[in-house]
């Protein structure tokens, strides 16, 4: 009983702030309610088991994605009025296609049902890691059969960071930066010693 | 998990996606709305493939969902690296102001 309302107190508040989303005004709005939806589904995820995930959706996206969002939204200085024209030009299209999709994700869903042999095709079935918890067991599958998947995936993370900062890393002309390079590339002989008179500077 | 069902979630998950693929049509003028509402779609993915771990028993869909979101985490840098350059270079942020490659 405590569950059904639990699941529907989630539910709901993460569709509604879903709609804020994309229909508020002020982007930093939209950000602030893109995190009550992602706590939202952390609860539903918590309420399905498995609590490394919600942890994990709470900790990365609402801490770190979120929050780059965040930083951006702010420093970019966006015209809001003119981001705003046109939004009715494009509602009849979106209504559209969002109800074609909702239609079709309806007729799916009210005759689907899971085939016969798919209990036989369980491939990391729960019941044998019964003894651990959901971090212990999603460790223990990450790390062994799933960690060359593991590696690519922090390899992704590398390039995506590379192509990040290559990405914003800008050179503005008349700024006196180090040149480590230079630096480094000094010999002895670059330095010289001179004998100054007393008084008579250089 | 008596009273609810996998199909309340998966509901709830096509609920999301449809208003992730709504609110990219809603929102062209501003690119980082946009990639909000890729943001919401990409939970809902997330939500389905939970929620179906947990009524099957197999952990391999979390497993998924954490790639999912590495996936996810990586796109959102590099798009919104996209943006500020963008918006550095034409003072815009506006989908329709992207038509430099036409020439």
């Amino acid at each position: 009983m405590i569950e059904t309302f639990i699941f529907y107190m989630y539910a709901t508040i993460l569709v509604a702030s879903a709609v804020m989303v994309i229909s508020a005004r002020n982007p930093v709005h939209s950000v602030l309610f893109l995190i009550l939806c992602f706590f939202n589904a952390a609860g539903l995820f918590v309420l399905l088991g498995a609590e490394f995930l919600a942890m994990v959706l709470v900790v990365v996206y609402v801490g770190a994605v979120a929050v780059l969002f965040l930083f951006v939204v702010m420093m970019l200085d966006i015209n809001l009025a003119r981001a705003r024209e046109g939004m009715m030009a494009y509602l009849p299209t979106g209504a559209v296609v969002g109800l074609v999709l909702l239609a079709e994700l309806v007729v799916v869903f009210s005759n689907w049902g899971f085939a016969p042999h798919i209990a036989a095709e369980v491939q990391a079935p729960m019941a044998a890691y019964a003894h651990l918890t959901n971090t212990d067991a999603l460790g223990h599958l990450l790390y062994t059969r799933y960690v060359y998947l593991f590696q690519i995936s922090g390899l992704l993370l590398l390039v995506a960071m590379v192509g990040t900062i290559l990405l914003t890393l800008r050179r503005r002309p008349g700024v006196r930066k180090q040149t480590i390079a230079d630096q480094v590339a000094r010999s002895s002989r670059s330095v010289e010693v001179r004998k100054v008179p007393t008084g008579g500077g250089v | 998990m008596a009273g609810i069902t996998l199909d309340h979630y998966l509901a709830v998950a096509a609920i999301l996606f449809t208003l992730g693929v709504f609110g990219i049509f809603l929102n062209r003028k501003n690119v980082i709305v946009i990639m909000m509402a890729i943001e919401l779609m990409l939970l809902a993915v997330n939500l389905n493939l939970v929620a179906f771990s947990a009524y099957l028993g197999d952990l391999v869909g979390q497993v998924f969902t954490m790639f999912v979101l590495t996936v996810a985490a990586a796109e959102a840098a590099i798009g919104l690296a996209i943006v500020v350059i963008f918006f550095r270079n034409r003072g815009t942020i506006a989908v329709e102001d992207i038509s430099q490659l036409k020439g």
